[in-house]
């Protein structure tokens, strides 16, 4: 029997009367790629933190790794690696020293840091850089800092949060070549937020849909372009289909003007 | 999982220097900070001190006036370097690092209190940049080991009170923009209602009550009593110890409810 890792059942999420997320109920098996698909605004995010224990359900439940996000907020960050959209590694200090943190903050056993931390470098192709300022490295190199500094303790779940915004397209593939591996080599299970349907496409076992806060569509990506019938159909027409035209969401200011951001700091 | 039992206690002070460790690896990478600092009380000191010292307006009883702000002047310097430091977080929040300090295992009052230590050891260079300047205005300090000690103790405990205010108000803000507003706000008024330049004797007194409830007049009461040679406490030392220690603690405590809200 597939072991569940993460479950999320109702879980919801208001800000005064706007519910940013309608109980949402999903669940991921263990070693899963996971996508959450959705126009800006649709919830994704809000997700990522209520599972990342960033910020408190208004009401539902979900466990991840089984503890609970509510009651066993402590057990649950210990099980997990958490990419921000946001550049999450610090450009004034080396990109040794932003994992030499994590492997402390995280108790790995002194003996272990060493060798850990230099395993990470090469997995992630980043030991040639290690000595360097992060502030002096490339969009796709933080990005892969980012994935080793979270990955460091070996998680069970790995959350991303639209990981490849703003890098090129042969430093998506190198962010993937290394997310995939990490599912290969290790059994990590990857939950992440995308706006890039061809990323979903080509590394998700399933995706789902959110759309202005719910769950509109659940599977495997051949299951939901069957879903709609009536001869084939891409992933562009499903999300069209599902998450509607872009037009009538957006995300807030907010959101849009950090995306922004993130990519002028990557890119 | 690798991870080994810790022991809640032992845990959270490690956590503690891990997080101070790294905030000053950073200025190991870059410290012109420390150079540009020093300006401040060398124009405070050089200039406002001189001309007061030559006014003779303020009283200050056996002590020579350059000598009575002298500890003034360092505590000033403490708190103005400490008031600003939650900039950093919120620079550090519209990255993604407070997003992912808090998803990992690390106890809230670590992160607040690892910062708020780390500003402490930032502003030790203020105090070697004072100790200069008083040597050359002709200030008869105290060099008793004890007494050097006490003064580091105390301005790395000021710097982490100060900072961990800072920090407090940078949660409740969240942006640059208001915090700077905020920040400007409150600097002059916890500098002018202390003692740090004109002994409270001197102050109305509505001014004098104000002043006795400002953390910055122990830190100040403390630094002169222990930076010059033959200057009594006012408040006796323990309770500025006391005072000092406690509202840091109150200060780390409320830090650690409120700095989640950074991940929001």
């Amino acid at each position: 029997m597939t072991e569940i890792v993460l479950d999320l059942q109702a879980l919801t999420r208001r800000f005064g009367a706007f519910t940013a997320v309608d109980s949402l109920s999903l669940s991921v098996n263990a070693g899963e790629v996971f996508s959450l698909l959705g126009s800006n605004g649709a919830g994704k995010t809000t997700t990522i933190k209520m599972l990342t224990t960033l910020l408190p359900p208004s009401s539902g439940e979900a466990r991840v790794a089984g503890f609970s996000i509510t009651t066993q907020a402590v057990d649950v960050r210990r099980s997990i690696g958490y990419v921000p959209q946001a550049v999450s590694v610090d450009g004034s200090l080396t990109g040794y020293e932003n994992l030499l943190i994590f492997a402390k903050l995280y108790d790995l056993p002194r003996g272990q840091q060493q060798a850990r931390i230099k395993e990470a470098l090469e997995f992630m192709d980043l030991s040639a850089e290690s000595g360097r300022l992060v502030s002096q490295y490339s969009g796709g190199m933080v990005r892969r800092l980012e994935i080793a500094q979270s990955t460091l303790h070996r998680p069970r779940v790995l959350f991303l949060d639209e990981p490849t915004v703003g890098l090129d397209p042969i430093a998506r593939d190198a962010v993937w070549k290394h997310l995939v591996d990490l599912r290969t080599n290790y059994g990590t299970t990857l939950f992440f937020t995308t706006h890039y349907l061809e990323e979903a496409e080509s590394h998700c076992d399933r995706i789902a849909i959110m759309h202005l806060g719910k769950l509109d569509a659940l599977g495997t990506c051949k299951e939901l372009e069957d879903s709609l019938g009536g001869g084939s159909h891409t992933l562009d027409e499903v999300f069209v289909h599902y998450a509607g035209s872009a037009l009538d969401s957006g995300g807030t200011f907010r959101d849009v003007s950090a995306e922004r951001a993130t990519a002028q700091r990557l890119g | 999982m690798t991870a080994a039992f810790i022991h809640p206690f032992t845990g959270f002070f490690e956590k503690t220097f891990v997080i101070t460790e790294f905030e000053l690896r950073k200025l190991r990478h870059d410290f012109t900070e420390l150079v540009t600092r020093a300006l401040q009380p060398a124009l405070w000191l050089l200039i406002f001190g001189q001309v007061f010292s030559r006014s003779g307006a303020m009283h200050t009883g056996n002590i020579p006036y350059l000598d009575f702000i002298a500890p003034g002047i360092l505590a000033q310097s403490v708190l103005f370097v400490a008031i600003f430091y939650g900039i950093n977080v919120i620079w550090e929040r519209d990255l993604g690092i407070v997003q992912k300090f808090l998803a990992s295992p690390t106890p809230r009052a670590a992160l607040v209190l690892g910062k708020g230590f780390s500003a402490g050891i930032r502003t030790l260079s203020q105090a070697v940049v004072v100790y200069g300047l008083s040597l050359l205005l002709g200030v008869k300090l105290n060099w008793s080991p004890l007494a050097l000690l006490n003064v580091l103790v105390v301005v790395v405990l000021a710097a982490t009170l100060f900072s961990t205010f800072s920090l407090i108000i940078a949660c409740i803000v969240k942006t640059r923009e208001r915090f700077m507003g905020v920040g400007q706000v409150l600097t002059m008024p916890l500098f002018f209602a202390s003692n740090a330049i004109y002994p409270t004797a001197m102050m109305p007194g509505w001014l004098q009550t104000i002043s006795r409830l400002n953390p910055l007049t122990y830190v100040v009461d403390a630094l002169r009593t222990y930076m010059l040679a033959g200057s009594p406490s006012t408040f006796s030392l323990s309770q500025d110890y006391a005072v000092i220690l406690l509202t840091t603690t109150i200060l780390v405590f409320v830090g650690a409810r409120l700095y989640p809200r950074l991940a929001t």
